[in-house]
C-alpha cells in the first residue's frame, strides 16, 4: 500500500517539479504533429482581441491528447476535468453520468456537434454510450459557453459539455480518407470501427462513420475486510456478470462551406442491448435486468454572413428514443417497461455587430418533447417549450464582458387515466427569466494574464419521470434553481525557444446554491413509496485548479503534462431539523470527495508516443449523513499507454497498447458497483 | 515574453505540497466495529432486551441488526458483522422481519433471498434458509413459517406469478414444504391450526388481491381464501380468536384500512377507517401507526392509535401524548415492552438516512431516542413472557 501511496506521489511531483502540459485550448488545430501544435500555440494571444468569442475559455480534450487517455468512451475522457465527478456503475455498458460542481447530473447540457442531446423523460445523458471514436473534441464550460453567438438552448444549461466530431480533413491532392479501426482486449471485447471521408469537391465533404462494440463485460473483482488488528475477515473474489453489451453505431455528415458561411447535416443512429449488472449484495452475487436502446437522430446546421454587420445561424433536430427495460428476474417483481421518445427542435441565432467591440445576439428556439410508454394509466406527457436568449459581448481595452437573459415558457400537456380511460386533459404553463453575467480583464497586453468572474442564475426544468411517473411523479413540481458565482484568474505563455515550451495555469473558486432540488420524499403507507418534492437545498463551495506543462527536450523528445486538482465542500442544507448524530443537516452531500484530481504525463519521441494518466478521488461518503457507515473509500487509478506509429507506403499504422488501473486497484465508485481491476487494450489504427 | 518562471515555479510547488497533503492512501477495509451507546438507567425485568432489524434501501446491501440491553441501559449498533466477521457482504439487502423461536434468532432478508439464522444471545450465525423473496416470519411447533412471493409464474396472458409459505424445520433449517397462496403474500398469524396469509397482489398494480388464505397447518394445504379488501399487509391474531388485519389500500382513491375478522364465526367483526402502516399487538392493546400521504397538502398525515381488541373500540388518537411526535418525519415501526409497557417508534426518516428509535413511557412520554441503521423498522425480544410466538 505505501508502495503504491509512494509511486503515486513520486509521480505527481514528478509531474510538478519537471514535467507537464499540453496543447491548450486554443483555436482550432488542423494538424496532428504535437510540434506543430506547439509551435500554433505561438500565435495564441491573437484570440485575446477577438470582439467576441470566449469569455471565459473552456477546459478542453481534443485531437491526439483525447486520443491518448486511454478513455474508451466520453465519460472516461470527462474525469479529467476539474471540478467534475463521474458516477460510473462500472463495466463497458455501466452508466456513467456526470455531475459538475457538485449541482447534480440533470445541471448538465451535454451538446453534439453543436446540438444539445434530449432527454425529456429522466434528464440524463449517459456519457458511456459515446464511443471517442469519431469525437475529436470535448470541451467543458462552467455556466455556459460565453459566446452569444449561439441557439437560445445554450443557455439553458449550468454546465455544458460540447462534443465535437472529427471534420473531414484531406491533405493536397487526396479526397478519400479511409480509417480502419480495431480495438481489443479485456472484457472480451470486440471494437471495430470503419470511417470514410470524401471530398466532392473544396467547398463540399462527407463522412461515414460505423462502429460496433461487443464485450462479455466480465472481470473479476474482489471484496475484503479485515480485523482492526490486520487479520483479514472475509475476502472474496467473484466474475461480474450480467455485463455484457452490443452495440452498432452509424453516424454519416456532410459538411458545407458557402460564401461567407458553412453547413453541415448529420444523421445518428445507435442500437443496444446490455444486462444490468446491478448491486452485488450478500447471497446475489449476479443479476438478470437488459436494456435495450435505440437512438436516433437528424441534425442541420446552417450559417451565414449576411451582411457586414449581421450574421445568421440556423439549427434544426428530430430525435427518437426507445428504450425498453426488462426484470425476468423471479425474485422480483417482473417488469417490461417500454419507453418512445420524440423530439423535435428549431433554432435560430442573429448576431448584429453594432460596433467592432460591440455585439448583440438574439436566439429564438422552439422544442417538442413527446413520451409514450407502456406503462399502465401512463400521462403520455408532452411538453412545448419556447426559448429566447437576448445577449450582448463587449470588448474595450482589457475588458471583456456578455450579459444574456434568457427566457423559458413551457407548456406541458398530460392526461390522467384511470383503468385506461382518460379522466382528466391537463395544461400547464411556466415563464422564467434568467440572467448571466460573465467578464474577464487582462490587465497587459503583453502578458496573457486574465482575472474572470461569472454569475449565472439557471433553472432545470422537472423531468417527465419527476413529474408523471406513476405513482412517484409529482405533478406540482417547480423547476429546480442553480445559482452560480465564480472568480478565477487564467495565465499562459509559450516560447519558441529552449527547453521550455510553455504553461498554463488557472484557478476558479466558485459558489454555488442549488435550491428546491427535487429529491425523492418517502411517503405513505407501504413500503418504500416515494414523491418527487422541491425540498432539497445544496451549498457547494469550490476551487478547481489547472495547470499544463510542456517542455522541449535534447533528442527531439516533447514532454507535456497536465494536473487537475478539485477542492468541494458540498454541504446538505435541506433539513436544518436534522441535527443529531448522523444527522444530514450540512453534511457532505452524496458521493462528492472533498479532495479530487488527476495528472497526466504525455512524452514523444519520433514516431513512438509513451502515456500516463492517474486519476485520484478522495474520501466519501454515501449519504448526507457522514457517519462511519457510509463512509467510502478513495481510489485513484494509474493508467499507461504507448503507441508507434508505422508508415507503410501511403497508408499509416498505428499499434497502441494501454494497460489500466495498472496497480489492480478494487474499488466501487458506486456503493457496491464494483469497478473493473487491472485491464489492458490493444488498438490497431489503420489510415489509407 | 519576459514573464519571470519563478512564480510558476512556486506556484507548482504549492500545488505539489496540496496534492502530497491529500490523505490519498487507501485503508483496508475494516470489519463494522460495533457502536455503543449509553442511554438510560438499567433495568431489571424478565426481559433482557431487544434485537432491531435495519431494513436499508434496496441495493445497499445495508441491513443491520442493532441490540438494546435493557439489563446495562446500553444500545449497541451493527452487531452482527463482529460476530460473524467471516461472512462476506455482511447480513445484505432489506431486512424484512425478525424472529425469535425457542434459541434461535431468525432475520428474514428479503432481497438477498435467504433467512439468517443465529444464536439467540451471540448473534453467531447457525445457518441459512435460502427462500427467494421472503416477506415474513412466524413459528408453530417445530416449524417456521415464511411467506414468499417468488411461486410460479403463469403467462395468463399476463405475467403473474403465485406467492407461498414455506415449511421450514427448525431444527434441520430445512424447507421442508411449499403451499402455493395468493399473489404477493405478506404477514401471516396462525389460530387454531389455521395459517392465515394476507395476501396483496402488490405487483399486480391496478389488479390487487383481495383475500387471505387459510391454511390448514396439518396437512399443509390452502383451504380456502376470504375476501376482505384490497392489498392486505398486515395480520395479527389475538388471544379473542381475531384477526387484526390491516389493507393498504391503492394509494389513489381507495384508503388504506383495519379490519377485524373473527376465525371462529367467519365474520367480519369491524371495519376502521384508520391508515395502517405498521402495528404492534401487546395483550389487549393494538397499537397503530398510519401515515397518510395527502396530495392535497402534499404532506404525510401521521396518527398514532391504540385499540382496544377486547371492545374493539380506540382508546387514543395519540399514544405519544408529550409533542414528540413533531420530530418524527416517518414513522416505520412499533413495539412495546411486554413488561413495562414502555412503546418504542423508529423513525425511518428519508429511507436514506440513519434512522432514530423513541421510548415512550406507557403513558406516551419520551423517555429517551437513539440513532439506529437506515430503516429501524423489525423487533424481537429477548427473555421471559416476551409474547413470542
Amino acid at each position: 500500500m505505501l508502495k503504491r501511496f509512494t509511486i503515486t506521489l513520486l509521480a505527481i511531483v514528478a509531474c510538478c517539479l519537471g514535467s507537464l502540459a499540453q496543447e491548450v485550448d486554443s483555436l482550432s488545430t488542423d494538424t496532428d504533429n504535437e510540434l506543430d501544435t506547439m509551435l500554433f500555440l505561438q500565435n495564441v494571444e491573437v484570440y485575446g482581441n477577438k470582439p467576441y468569442g470566449n469569455v471565459i475559455p473552456s477546459q478542453m480534450l481534443k485531437g491526439k491528447q483525447l486520443e491518448r487517455l486511454n478513455s474508451h468512451s466520453v465519460a472516461d475522457a470527462i474525469r479529467y476535468f476539474a471540478g467534475v465527478q463521474l458516477k460510473d456503475y462500472g463495466g463497458v455498458g455501466g452508466i456513467k453520468t456526470v455531475d459538475m460542481r457538485s449541482m447534480g447530473t440533470n445541471h448538465m447540457g451535454v451538446f453534439y456537434d453543436g446540438i444539445q442531446l434530449g432527454n425529456a423523460q429522466n434528464g440524463q445523458i449517459d456519457l458511456g454510450r459515446f464511443s471517442l471514436d469519431n469525437v475529436e473534441e470535448i470541451s467543458l464550460y462552467n455556466g455556459q459557453k460565453s459566446e452569444i453567438f449561439q441557439p437560445a438552448r445554450d443557455y439553458g444549461s449550468a454546465g455544458s459539455i460540447y462534443l465535437r466530431t472529427r471534420r473531414p480533413k484531406f491533405i493536397e491532392g487526396k479526397n478519400n480518407n479511409l480509417n480502419v479501426t480495431m480495438r481489443t482486449g479485456s472484457f472480451g471485447l470486440a471494437n471495430p470501427s470503419v470511417r470514410w471521408e470524401h471530398r466532392f469537391n473544396p467547398r463540399l465533404t462527407m463522412s461515414l462513420n460505423a462502429e460496433y462494440t461487443y464485450a462479455t463485460g466480465q472481470y473479476h473483482f474482489r471484496y475484503r475486510k479485515v480485523f482492526s488488528d490486520g487479520v483479514v475477515a472475509w475476502d472474496t473474489t467473484a466474475v461480474r456478470k450480467n455485463g455484457d453489451i452490443w452495440s452498432l453505431r452509424l453516424e454519416g455528415g456532410v459538411f458545407g462551406t458557402i460564401t461567407d458561411g458553412k453547413w453541415n447535416a448529420k444523421v445518428y443512429y445507435y442500437d443496444s442491448e446490455r444486462g444490468i449488472p446491478g448491486a452485488i449484495i450478500n447471497n446475489v452475487w449476479k443479476n438478470s435486468q437488459r436494456q435495450w436502446d435505440r437512438n436516433f437522430f437528424a441534425q442541420g446546421s446552417w450559417q451565414k454572413l449576411i451582411t457586414e454587420r449581421y450574421e445568421m445561424m440556423l439549427n434544426a433536430k428530430y430525435a427518437r428514443d426507445y428504450m425498453r427495460y426488462l426484470n425476468p428476474d423471479t425474485t422480483l417483481m417482473y417488469l417490461d417497461n417500454k419507453f418512445w421518445q420524440d423530439e423535435i427542435y428549431f433554432s435560430s441565432a442573429n448576431k448584429y455587430t453594432i460596433m467592432t467591440d460591440w455585439d448583440v445576439n438574439l436566439s429564438v428556439d422552439y422544442k417538442w418533447n413527446y413520451l409514450n410508454s407502456n406503462l399502465v394509466n401512463f400521462a403520455y406527457p408532452t411538453r412545448h417549450t419556447l426559448l429566447a436568449a437576448l445577449s450582448t459581448a463587449r470588448t474595450w481595452r482589457g475588458f471583456k464582458i456578455q450579459a444574456s437573459v434568457l427566457y423559458t415558457h413551457v407548456n406541458d400537456r398530460y392526461t390522467s387515466r384511470s383503468g385506461g380511460t382518460v379522466i382528466e386533459k391537463h395544461n400547464k404553463h411556466l415563464n422564467k427569466l434568467t440572467p448571466a453575467v460573465f467578464m474577464s480583464y487582462q490587465p497587459w497586453q503583453e502578458h496573457d494574464l486574465n482575472f474572470r468572474a461569472f454569475f449565472k442564475r439557471i433553472f432545470r426544468m422537472p423531468t417527465f419521470n419527476d413529474l408523471y411517473y406513476t405513482d412517484i411523479g409529482n405533478a406540482g413540481l417547480r423547476p429546480e434553481y442553480a445559482t452560480q458565482w465564480n472568480v478565477g484568474v487564467l495565465y499562459q505563455c509559450y516560447y519558441e525557444q529552449g527547453w521550455f515550451r510553455g504553461v498554463k495555469l488557472s484557478a476558479d473558486a466558485y459558489y454555488n446554491i442549488v435550491n428546491d432540488k427535487i429529491i425523492a420524499v418517502p411517503k405513505g403507507t407501504g413500503q418504500y413509496r416515494w414523491m418527487m418534492m422541491n425540498i432539497g437545498k445544496v451549498k457547494i463551495r469550490g476551487i478547481d485548479f489547472t495547470a499544463r506543462l510542456a517542455f522541449r527536450l535534447p533528442h527531439d523528445i516533447v514532454l507535456e503534462g497536465g494536473l487537475n486538482y478539485t477542492y468541494q465542500k458540498a454541504q446538505d442544507y435541506t433539513n436544518p431539523a436534522d441535527t443529531l448524530d448522523g444527522g444530514t443537516y450540512k453534511g457532505q452531500i452524496a458521493y462528492i470527495p472533498w479532495h479530487s484530481g488527476s495528472a497526466t504525463i504525455h512524452a514523444a519521441w519520433k514516431n513512438l508516443d509513451l502515456n500516463y494518466s492517474c486519476i485520484y478521488v478522495g474520501e466519501r461518503y454515501h449519504n448526507s449523513a457522514n457517519i462511519l457507515a457510509n463512509h467510502e473509500q478513495p481510489w485513484y487509478t494509474h493508467d499507461l499507454s504507448a503507441s508507434y506509429l508505422f508508415k507503410i507506403g501511403i497508408t499509416t499504422l498505428k499499434v497502441t497498447a494501454e494497460v489500466n488501473n495498472l496497480f489492480n486497484q478494487q474499488y466501487d465508485v458506486i456503493q457496491n458497483y464494483p469497478m473493473p481491476g487491472r485491464n489492458y487494450r490493444l488498438i490497431l489504427k489503420f489510415d489509407l | 515574453m519576459s514573464f519571470n518562471t519563478k512564480p510558476i515555479s512556486t506556484c507548482l510547488v504549492v500545488m505539489a505540497a496540496i496534492m502530497m497533503l491529500l490523505p490519498s492512501c487507501r485503508e483496508e477495509q475494516v470489519i463494522f466495529i460495533p457502536e455503543e451507546v449509553e442511554i438510560t438507567a438499567p433495568q431489571y425485568t424478565s426481559i433482557q432486551g431487544f434485537y432491531l432489524l435495519n431494513e436499508a434501501n434496496k441495493g445497499s446491501n445495508k441491513a443491520t441488526l442493532d441490540y438494546y440491553n435493557m439489563r446495562t441501559g446500553r444500545y449497541t449498533r451493527n452487531i452482527f458483522s463482529i460476530a460473524n466477521p467471516n461472512v462476506p457482504k455482511e447480513m445484505g439487502d432489506v431486512g424484512n422481519d425478525l424472529g425469535i423461536y425457542g434459541s434461535k434468532l431468525y432475520a428474514v432478508i428479503n432481497c438477498s433471498n435467504k433467512i439468517d439464522v443465529m444464536d439467540k444471545n451471540t448473534v453467531k450465525k447457525i445457518g441459512q434458509i435460502d427462500i427467494p423473496n421472503c416477506r415474513f416470519i412466524k413459528f408453530y411447533d417445530g416449524y417456521a413459517y415464511v411467506t414468499s412471493y417468488a411461486g410460479p409464474v403463469i403467462i395468463t396472458p399476463n405475467y403473474e406469478q403465485q406467492g407461498y409459505v414455506a415449511k421450514v424445520d427448525t431444527a434441520t433449517l430445512q424447507v421442508v414444504d411449499k403451499c402455493l397462496v395468493g399473489f404477493q403474500p405478506d404477514e401471516l398469524d396462525i389460530i387454531n391450526d389455521k395459517i392465515y396469509v394476507a395476501n396483496s397482489g402488490g405487483y399486480m398494480v391496478p389488479n390487487y388481491e383481495n383475500t387471505i388464505s387459510v391454511i390448514d397447518i396439518n396437512t399443509f394445504t390452502e383451504e380456502k381464501r376470504i375476501e376482505i379488501d384490497i392489498n392486505l399487509q398486515c395480520c395479527r391474531a389475538d388471544k379473542h380468536g381475531n384477526l387484526w388485519i390491516s389493507s393498504r389500500g391503492d394509494y389513489y382513491d381507495h384508503p388504506s384500512r383495519l379490519f377485524v375478522y373473527d376465525t371462529r364465526h367467519e365474520r367480519l367483526l369491524k371495519t376502521f377507517d384508520t391508515e395502517v402502516s405498521s402495528m404492534w399487538l401487546d395483550g389487549d392493546s393494538l397499537y397503530v401507526i398510519g401515515v397518510q400521504w395527502s396530495y392535497v397538502t402534499m404532506h404525510n398525515g401521521i396518527s398514532y392509535a391504540l385499540i382496544n381488541t377486547s371492545s374493539l373500540e380506540v382508546v387514543s388518537e395519540h399514544f405519544i401524548t408529550d409533542g414528540t411526535e413533531q420530530e418524527i418525519t416517518m414513522p416505520y415501526g412499533v413495539a412495546v415492552n411486554p413488561i413495562t409497557k414502555e412503546i418504542y417508534v423508529t423513525d425511518a426518516k428519508d429511507y436514506v438516512s440513519p434512522g432514530r428509535l423513541y421510548c415512550f413511557s406507557p403513558e406516551g412520554v419520551k423517555q429517551w431516542d437513539v440513532r439506529t441503521g437506515d430503516i429501524p423498522a423489525h423487533f424481537a425480544f429477548v427473555g421471559e413472557n416476551t409474547n413470542e410466538k
